[in-house]
């Protein structure tokens, strides 16, 4: 009797875990629909004297509306069609013939799915002629359309995408608008050595996941070379509720700093548990999770803990510090676009995926104007002479044959969570010459 | 080493009372009806939002919280047994974990569909006890203290009282038990409650320490088969003692390979049980 309830178990675990996973990546049919396009204001003007001829050109991209990205994708999408429409409601770019340049979206659903992102993104470059490509949110999907826009030979700016390796393909026509991965904790701990000379032990406690071991495994080396004493380097399964046999492990190997991290969920859920079981430590550094306006409600178990991010709205990237960085600014200061977004989105601040999206397009924009013609190799020539200071920081490509496109320019901001009386603020304390605040070291 | 070794354990050993009292309340009822409920992991899960919710909009304390959970938990808990098991105890064991099955698929959800899958915290901290040589979030040391007690209250209600007697006499021999003038469907009814009962105290406990979502029950449910085999089918002192053996796994195994290796220790033991000793370590129910 038991016996055979026994086996009927199994069988009806395997199966609630075979419906568990298929149910993770059901998709629904695919319904390709064109994006809310940027509202023309060319069909509303009235015809000039002397009309400049003008030419269209068409951006294409896929959105993941659905799916696991959707709201950081949404997010990326509203970034660049406010770049959209600010160029075009600004009169669109005159190139040197005399020609003015709007720019019109075209975009797809790609329901997160990297099979659908390849899929659109060959529909965007033979059907709708996309003269330029933005990538999809993610790495995944970034590397899915690299491969499509170098079959077309189309340029494409990345953005939202910060793995190294699809700029190590030999990719000529791609380029990354985010730091790559393998600088994410680098300024973690550039700053930790500024702070403490003696800090000499550190521990890397992350997510096993592409992104996570990726980041890890390259400020593993970083800090090795910096001389830091790496005591513990470990994984932990995406799915982790409970970390406490992991900090056991961290108090046993006495780290002055802990870095790593992964996601949110986890993220948040580790810096807790290292505040509720007390562990002594003097710098945590986690990633994603700290920058998310929700790490704060972690309260007291969030005060000190820092994390890399993107962009901040408090960033100071400015006129001023582009001329003293020899670098010329492009493009509307951090302040006019983090106002202009909360105006339009009821006072909420931007998240850096709003300011990479905008970014992307600011990135195709300059290098239009300086190619002075929308010919894909004059852009793709500018593009590799880029080297200037916008809103969201410095942007540089490697232009090498190993590593084409690669992001070189810009830095990642550290954040910290401080305390201003009883409210919790989101400080940068890293670069030194954008911070907000001085860090509070050590945090215990 | 040492000192991690025995923190570890004390870790373990808290967090394994729980696991233990989740698997009791499946143990409980497959040992007097011969059913698998697999509806155990929701149920769970329905244990830590009673919780979350009780905290978060009546400001509840967690702990009071859970008792009220554990109530629901024995209501809910005989409502299921007549709508969804009564009537098919007696047929072959497939129908019963189809019907538990269907429970399980609909607590889901409905689950999903009110809460989503993401997940939620109760935000409740009662201090870091430090002891000097072991300190431990207070929380989690109250919720395993809360699991223990629970735990000697299953054990004196069906030792020392009139219910349990029945519930016991039950699950030995139905037939004989309702010769003796027990209303065998009313105690079927009650086992059943008590099962889900323990299930969602469990998870409102889990709900004051860790994060909850509304799939994390699946986890706990797996955990809790585990701990079912390891202890014996049907024993509930056996679940408890499996439970203690599982969180020791979870708490020291790290202390020496890295944590991805738990569950794979975790389930060559429940293989190497089930091939060596499949009544479990304290032998099934009699």
């Amino acid at each position: 009797m038991s016996k055979r309830l026994l086996i009927l178990l199994a069988v009806l675990l395997l199966a609630v875990m075979a419906v568990a996973a298929c149910g993770g990546a059901k998709t629904e049919a695919p319904a390709p629909t064109e994006a809310p396009k940027a509202e023309q204001p060319a069909a509303t003007e009235a015809p000039k004297a002397e009309a400049p001829k003008e030419k269209e050109v068409v951006i294409g991209f896929t959105a993941s509306q659905t799916g696991k990205y959707n709201v950081s994708s949404t997010r990326q999408t509203t970034g660049l069609q406010m770049w959209m429409d600010d160029v075009n409601k600004a009169g669109g770019v005159k190139l040197a013939d005399g020609t003015v340049v709007k720019f019109k979206a075209v975009s797809y659903d790609d329901e997160s799915n990297k099979d659908r992102v390849q899929e659109l993104y060959t529909k965007l470059a033979t059907d709708d002629k996309a003269d330029f490509l933005i990538s999809p949110y993610s790495s995944g999907l970034t590397a899915a359309a690299a491969v499509i826009a170098e079959q077309y030979g189309i340029p494409m700016i990345t953005t939202g995408a910060a793995s190294d390796k699809t700029y190590k393909q030999g990719y000529t026509v791609v380029y990354q608008a985010y730091t790559p991965a393998s600088r994410y904790l680098t300024g973690a701990i550039d700053l930790l050595m500024n702070l403490d000379p003696n800090a000499k032990k550190v521990a890397f406690v992350y997510e096993n996941s592409k992104f996570a071991t990726g980041v890890n495994e390259a400020a593993k080396a970083y800090a090795e070379d910096k001389g830091l004493d790496v005591v513990l380097f470990e994984g932990y399964d995406p799915d982790t509720k409970d970390f406490n046999a992991i900090i056991n492990k961290i108090e046993a190997a006495g780290p002055d700093a802990i870095l790593g991290g992964g996601h949110f969920q986890d993220g948040s859920t580790f810096a807790r548990q290292l505040y509720e079981k007390g562990t002594d430590v003097k710098f945590i550094s986690l990633l994603v999770a700290p920058p998310e306006p929700t790490f704060a409600e972690l309260g007291d178990a969030a005060v000190g803990v820092t994390g890399p991010s993107q962009w901040e709205p408090a960033a100071k990237y400015t006129p001023d510090s582009a001329k003293a960085a020899g670098l010329e600014w492009f493009g509307p200061t951090g302040d006019s676009f983090t106002k202009a977004y909360q105006a339009a989105n009821n006072g909420e601040d931007p998240s850096y995926h709003v300011a990479g999206g905008y970014a992307a397009g600011l990135i195709l924009q300059k290098a239009i104007e300086t190619a002075g013609s929308v010919d894909k190799d004059a852009v793709m020539k500018a593009l590799d002479a880029t080297d200037m200071m916008i809103f969201f920081g410095h942007i540089k490509f490697d232009t090498s044959a190993d590593a084409h496109g690669l992001q070189v320019g810009h830095d990642m901001i550290l954040i910290q969570w401080q305390k201003d009386g009883d409210k919790l603020v989101k400080q940068v304390v890293w670069p030194e010459a954008g911070a907000t605040a001085k860090p509070i070291y050590p945090i215990h | 080493m040492g000192d991690v070794l025995f923190t570890s354990a004390i870790d373990g050993l808290l967090i394994g009372v729980i696991y233990g009292l989740a698997a009791m309340g499946l143990t409980l009822i497959f040992g007097v009806m011969d059913v698998i409920n697999l509806a155990h992991g929701p149920l769970i899960a329905l244990g830590m939002f009673g919780v979350y919710l009780l905290f978060t909009l009546l400001g509840l304390n967690p702990f009071l919280a859970v008792a009220i959970v554990a109530l629901l938990g024995l209501i809910l808990g005989v409502i299921i047994y007549f709508i969804a098991v009564n009537r098919v105890i007696d047929a072959p064991p497939l129908s019963s974990l189809l019907s538990t099955f269907s429970v399980n698929m609909i607590i889901i959800g409905i689950g999903t569909a009110m809460l989503s899958t993401s997940s939620y915290n109760v935000d409740y901290s009662m201090g870091t006890m430090n002891l000097g040589f072991f300190k431990a979030p207070g929380a989690r040391i109250a919720a395993s203290l809360v699991a223990l007690l629970t735990t000697a209250l299953l054990y004196i209600f069906l030792y020392r009282t009139r219910p349990g007697k029945y519930i016991r006499a039950v699950a030995n021999n139905r037939v004989s038990a309702e010769l003796m003038g027990i209303p065998s469907t009313r105690i079927l009814a009650l086992a059943f409650g008590i099962g889900v009962m323990l299930a969602m105290v469990a998870g409102g406990l889990i709900a004051t320490i860790l994060p909850i979502n509304i799939l994390a029950g699946g986890s706990y449910e797996l955990k809790s088969f585990v701990i079912v085999v390891l202890g014996g089918l049907g024993n509930p002192l056996g679940a408890l003692i499996g439970g203690l053996i599982l969180g020791l796994i979870e708490g020291i195994v790290p202390a020496f390979m890295k944590t991805t290796w738990v569950p794979v220790i975790e389930y060559v033991l429940f293989v190497l049980i089930l091939l060596v000793r499949p009544q479990g370590i304290l032998g099934a129910k009699e």
